[in-house]
């Protein structure tokens, strides 16, 4: 296995010396070593999240042991009880943000970003910081005029709030990761397709958006990520029509040594949608944090 | 994996027209309707903040907004409170980023090397990160730390440690585990960028030359991975600065306000106090001290991705 590797590593005309088999075993026992710790290492970090399931499946009473139940029958009533008392709404107010607030998102940003790489204008790096410093400044000290204004607009409590902000709050990431794909986009092609003298708009449908199609569903999932998990707005925006899943969960920090199972089923269903979507976008997810300077 | 980014340059060949003008603002057309937005949603809030901090204003008596010019900076500054609250989120920022990075450099080294399971490993360890933050604090305070029920304490107990109330004993600390445990995959996956991304023949040149792997770690790989270090500590010490959703969930602050951090601080000035202008106040010196962090964050990304055009 290794030593076809080597050979087909190998590179013509420059004799690479085939590893002795000493240093071979060697690296194989130090392999093993590395892996049995990182394995630790994994299942440590994992394990909050493991012992949050594990408890979601318990009743409440086999939750609240001073040695905790390992081996238990699981039950499903914690989640009956969780999607019976009135989660739906919640649900349904963090699908709508976060899918709503993802397409303007990518409406207003792809544009943008292709105006800032492909096409680039006078002032793209201005630009381009201008959106990046609009993250890093905190958002408590706009909260606020953003509470009053939503006040005197009657907008408090209202999704469409919570949607403005979310698109406003993932735009300069997305311009950034997007940005960052369009620049992939080889260059002949866009001359080729210059060449041939295709209007934009055809340019753009036909030769651009298949090659950054894949960035533009990992912008997507990035985006839906934060909006998803997003707490500080919906705390302070909403009360009742418009609460968010986070919101929800503030119900069980005053239900302190009573719920521990239900608050665990809780977290689950709040927590299980991003998991499997950043699982799925793992390879893009360093993109997304680092705004597309780290590839 | 090396990405072939076109340079900006490619613009630079605009004949000249006469209709540039048209040219030009069909050019930028594509970028204002998310500038224009950005702007808007923005930066308008944080003029009208600059403004509400030279007022006196409480939310609970219509009527009672006038003009008092500095005097409550002058408040803040002399506010014990406004004192503690900045010292905390100080102690937990820098403590959060540190202890994340250097964990997450360790776990970075191990996950560059092969071994079986690789994949499902470096699965495991970005979990944490993607736990929604108001869930895990909830987790962390509930199931993992509480006193008497908490596994963390259980498994503490043959050495002694058995019904150590973590969160009314040591607040900031327990906000800060969660934190550390949230924010290490972030550093992990930056350092592993970096490291996977050094070029391999220097490397094993090195290692041929008879150089040990400790000496070409330090000579050759940290120096190579300050960049995405210098990146991670600052991206993450901009978010940890404005932690709200762990201290909310987990101890509102408490006790008293021992884990209460700035934002935290703002939040319950506004929204329990009612008292707009001392917040906003708060609020500017908040924007003072991030802006100064994100200097240093913008010169770095600034570097960064200018290294990857120039790479090109």
């Amino acid at each position: 296995m290794m030593a076809s590797a080597d050979i087909t590593t190998a590179e013509p005309g420059i004799p690479t010396a085939a590893p002795a088999p000493v240093v071979a075993r060697k690296k194989r026992g130090n392999h093993t070593i590395v892996g049995i710790v990182a394995w630790i290492a994994g299942i440590v970090f994992f394990f909050p999240v493991l012992w949050m399931v594990l408890t979601s499946f318990k009743t409440e009473a086999q939750a609240y042991t001073n040695t905790p139940h390992i081996v238990f029958s699981p039950t499903l009533s914690q989640y009956r009880t969780v999607f019976s008392s009135g989660i739906w709404p919640y649900l349904a107010n963090s699908a709508f943000a976060t899918l709503v607030s993802t397409i303007l998102v990518l409406l207003l940003a792809t544009p943008c970003a292709f105006a800032l790489s492909l096409r680039p204008v006078r002032k793209t790096q201005d630009v381009l910081f201008f959106f990046i410093s609009t993250k890093m400044l905190p958002i408590v000290a706009a909260i606020i005029p953003i509470y009053i204004a939503a006040r005197n607009l009657h907008m408090l409590d209202n999704i469409f709030t919570l949607v403005i902000l979310y698109t406003a709050m993932n735009l300069p990431i997305a311009v950034w990761m997007m940005r960052s794909f369009f620049l992939e986009v080889p260059g002949e092609l866009l001359e080729a397709a210059e060449m041939d003298g295709a209007p934009l708009r055809k340019t753009v449908i036909e030769v651009i958006l298949p090659v950054v199609a894949p960035g533009l569903a990992a912008t997507a999932l990035i985006c839906c990520i934060f909006a998803w998990n997003e707490f500080f707005f919906a705390v302070t925006l909403t009360a009742t029509q418009a609460a968010t899943v986070p919101v929800f969960l503030v119900g069980f920090i005053s239900s302190e040594g009573l719920y521990f199972a239900q608050l665990a089923a809780a977290a689950t269903v709040a927590t299980l949608p991003v998991i499997l979507a950043g699982w799925i976008a793992q390879r893009q997810l360093v993109r997304g944090l680092s705004f597309g300077a780290i590839k | 994996m090396t990405a072939i980014a076109p340079p900006v340059a490619t613009a630079q060949p605009a004949r000249a027209r006469p209709d540039r003008r048209r040219a030009g603002w069909a050019r930028r057309a594509p970028l204002l309707p998310a500038l224009v937005f950005t702007i808007i949603i923005t930066q308008l809030p944080f003029l009208l903040t600059l403004w509400y901090s030279l007022e006196s204003w409480s939310l609970v008596r219509p009527g009672s907004q006038h003009f008092v010019g500095l005097a409550n900076y002058i408040d803040v500054f002399r506010d014990s409170e406004f004192w503690t609250t900045a010292l905390n989120t100080v102690v937990m920022t820098v403590g959060t980023v540190l202890i994340a990075m250097v964990i997450g450099v360790g776990l970075a080294l191990l996950l560059d090397r092969k071994f079986l399971g690789r994949g499902i490993v470096r699965t495991l360890l970005i979990t944490p990160f993607l736990v929604m933050p108001v869930a895990a604090a909830l987790v962390w305070k509930t199931v993992m730390l509480d006193a008497t029920f908490g596994i963390v304490n259980f498994l503490l107990r043959p050495f002694g440690i058995g019904h150590f109330d973590w969160l009314s004993k040591f607040p900031l600390g327990s906000v800060m585990i969660d934190l550390i445990w949230q924010w290490t995959p972030f550093m992990m996956l930056l350092v592993l960028a970096g490291l996977q991304s050094q070029p391999k023949d220097i490397l094993e040149a090195a290692s041929t030359d008879g150089a040990r792997p400790l000496a070409i770690f330090r000579e050759l790989t940290l120096p190579h991975l300050r960049r995405y270090i210098e990146l991670g500590v600052v991206l993450g010490a901009i978010y940890i600065v404005n932690e709200f959703d762990a201290i909310y969930m987990m101890t509102q602050g408490g006790p008293g306000i021992s884990s209460a951090n700035l934002p935290f601080h703002i939040y319950q000035r506004v929204f329990l106090g009612f008292q707009v202008g001392q917040a906003a106040a708060m609020g500017v010196v908040v924007v003072i001290m991030t802006i100064i962090i994100a200097t240093f964050a913008l010169r770095l990304i600034f570097k960064t991705f200018s290294g990857t055009e120039q790479a090109a």
